[in-house]
């Protein structure tokens, strides 16, 4: 049951061979037994979870049932879930419980999937590693040696360790598809305004967007149909008529066009990541598809990029974390301005409060157009090369991530070293486009390797084909971390 | 690119961070280490480009001006840190 589909779960559910109550307790007693060492999750309901499970097995009677009703689902802390607590991995909501749903949450909701708790992730989603969470890091659960990735790690490590069937995670500069390749699952980043942001906290409003972390590609397509859809609330939400993601899975790969940047096999990616990647294309080679050399020759500016535009739009959305509405208060204080400046020096950690202050520094007056403005245009030159690129090729392929998992604490007090393991993932979102990581093998160590798949804009369905074909062809997904056996 | 500590302060207070002088200190050696990250993009001809602020360039949508949300006063006040007869409470600011 533990390594069936989500299609495969769903099947069982209405065959009545299992009920989501049991489906669901099945995961609750995983997660009770090895949440203690991964702290993959930041909170469960077990009541809350079981509720849903019992009104998910109404729905199975009646007929009344969708693809993904009674299929556990773990939600990233970073979501709204009406009665839970949502701390965005931070001492500032700790105590913070959801007043209201995200449209995410409320989309897995109308589709009777069940809650199985929120996963752990970098404050703010601002990490590489996980480590930047005030609820502690999570472990890599092929080796808890390692960072399982950021700063969705919690959901990739509960999908990689069975305590859930699917998750969601949300990537601003990687954060679905570093953590996914880490620790060897499928994730997908959809084109930007695909799902909408309501209720998810917001870290740098104009990158961040919502995806699925599963074990497969056909996973990844049926919540992909879930998460997805025009909302109001969103005023970066895209109108758009609804799609199935899933349709183009089984079509055959023959005449594929794949492009390689040579900018992201060149110095600082790791032997055994670049020898995964290259087995993978030549894989990609057998099942009919062809190799594109390409170019992308704006792409070592997207990491100084990002950390103009990402902390200047987190200095601005993290100002209403003032300890008067919600969240966190200093105990004590002397005036209205010492509540608020200690309120966010206790509530914010390091990480957080070091983009604060590079954002509040490239907007501050006289430094506009040299930061802001400059990273804005060169933004469009990012852009630019994909879209040349993009003439030449249907899909994009390399490394996620140049090294495997990192250890635990490595890379703690240097946040320019963490900042550069971001450098393949970063472009995908400064364009907007759509990216996805997906299990290509592991390195010397044992850890995984993720291949990079980015598409054009709404190429989701294409991509997750690429993804599927290859996955049938391979089996890379399907391994699972040892010492996770109850 | 070299901080002093006085930019360190004086970010600090615009964004209404607490620090102390030693955290000021550990904060300017790391802040001149991503700003020399960032310096990179200084070099780069811009000129002629416009700037890009979203993916599909959309302008900002308009809603009809009518009340989409019911009042939740005490709902949302039960997560507030300090509230008396439906206010939100803070330091005194006018004498």
């Amino acid at each position: 049951m533990l390594n069936s589909s989500l299609l495969q779960l769903g099947s069982a559910l209405r065959a009545k061979t299992i009920s989501s109550v049991e489906l669901t307790q099945l995961y609750l007693d995983r997660i009770n037994a090895l949440n203690p060492a991964l702290n993959a999750y930041i909170t469960t309901n077990f009541e809350s979870s079981l509720a849903q499970a019992r009104a998910a097995d109404t729905l199975l009677a009646s007929d009344k049932a969708q693809p993904l009703t009674g299929i556990p689902i773990a939600q990233k802390d970073i979501f709204c879930a009406k009665g839970w607590r949502t701390t965005c991995g931070s001492r500032m909501l700790e105590n913070f419980i959801a007043p209201y749903d995200a449209h995410v949450i409320e989309q897995f909701n109308n589709a009777g999937a069940v809650n199985l708790g929120k996963t752990n992730m970098d404050e703010f989603a601002m990490g590489s590693s996980n480590e930047t969470s005030h609820f502690g890091a999570v472990k890599n659960p092929w080796d808890r040696n390692a960072v399982p990735g950021g700063s969705s790690g919690g959901a990739a490590c509960a999908v990689a360790a069975r305590l859930c069937a699917a998750a969601t995670g949300t990537d601003t500069g990687g954060s679905i598809r570093q953590p996914a390749a880490l620790c060897g699952i499928s994730g997908i980043k959809p084109t930007y305004g695909t799902v909408s942001r309501y209720g998810m906290i917001a870290f740098a409003s104009s990158l961040d967007q919502a995806g699925p972390m599963a074990r497969g590609a056909e996973d990844l397509a049926l919540m992909l149909n879930v998460m997805t859809g025009f909302d109001e609330r969103d005023s970066t939400s895209l109108q758009r008529d609804k799609e199935d993601y899933a349709r183009d899975l089984s079509k055959p790969l023959a005449g594929l066009r794949i492009g390689l940047p040579k900018e992201f096999f060149a110095e600082g990616l790791s032997q055994d990541v670049a020898s995964c990647v290259n087995e993978a294309i030549a894989e990609y080679k057998k099942l009919g598809a062809t190799i594109v050399d390409i170019s992308l020759p704006n792409s070592r500016l997207a990491v100084p990029v990002y950390y103009v535009l990402a902390p200047a739009e987190a200095s601005s959305n993290l100002s209403r974390y003032d300890g008067v509405r919600y969240g966190y208060r200093a105990p004590e204080y002397t005036d209205l301005a010492d509540m608020y400046e200690k309120s966010r020096a206790q509530g914010f950690g390091a990480e957080v409060k070091r983009r604060i202050m590079i954002g509040t520094y490239v907007l501050s007056h006289g430094y506009y157009d040299a930061y802001y403005l400059q990273a804005q245009k060169i933004r469009r030159l990012i852009a630019q090369d994909f879209e040349n690129a993009f003439k030449q090729c249907d899909v994009i392929m390399g490394p996620t991530s140049p090294s495997t998992a990192f250890d635990l604490g490595s890379k703690g007090d240097d946040p320019v070293q963490m900042y550069l393991s971001d450098i393949y993932t970063i472009a995908v979102n400064l364009a907007g486009l759509p990216g996805m990581s997906i299990p290509a093998g592991f390195g010397s160590n044992g850890r995984p390797v993720g291949l990079q798949i980015i598409g054009n804009y709404f190429k989701e369905a294409q991509m997750l084909n690429v993804a599927h074909q290859y996955q049938l062809a391979t089996d890379h997904h399907g391994r699972a971390p040892q010492n996770i056996e109850l | 690119m070299i901080l002093a500590n006085a930019d360190v302060r004086k970010v600090a207070r615009l964004a209404r961070l607490a620090m102390s002088e030693a955290e000021i200190d550990a904060a300017r050696t790391q802040l001149s280490g991503i700003f020399d990250l960032i310096a990179e993009m200084q070099a780069v001809d811009t000129q002629g480009i416009t700037p890009m602020s979203h993916a599909q360039d959309l302008s900002q949508r308009l809603r009809e001006d009518v009340v989409t949300q019911a009042n939740q006063r005490e709902l949302f006040q039960a997560i507030a840190p300090q509230i008396e007869a439906g206010l939100y409470l803070v330091p005194q600011v006018i004498e």
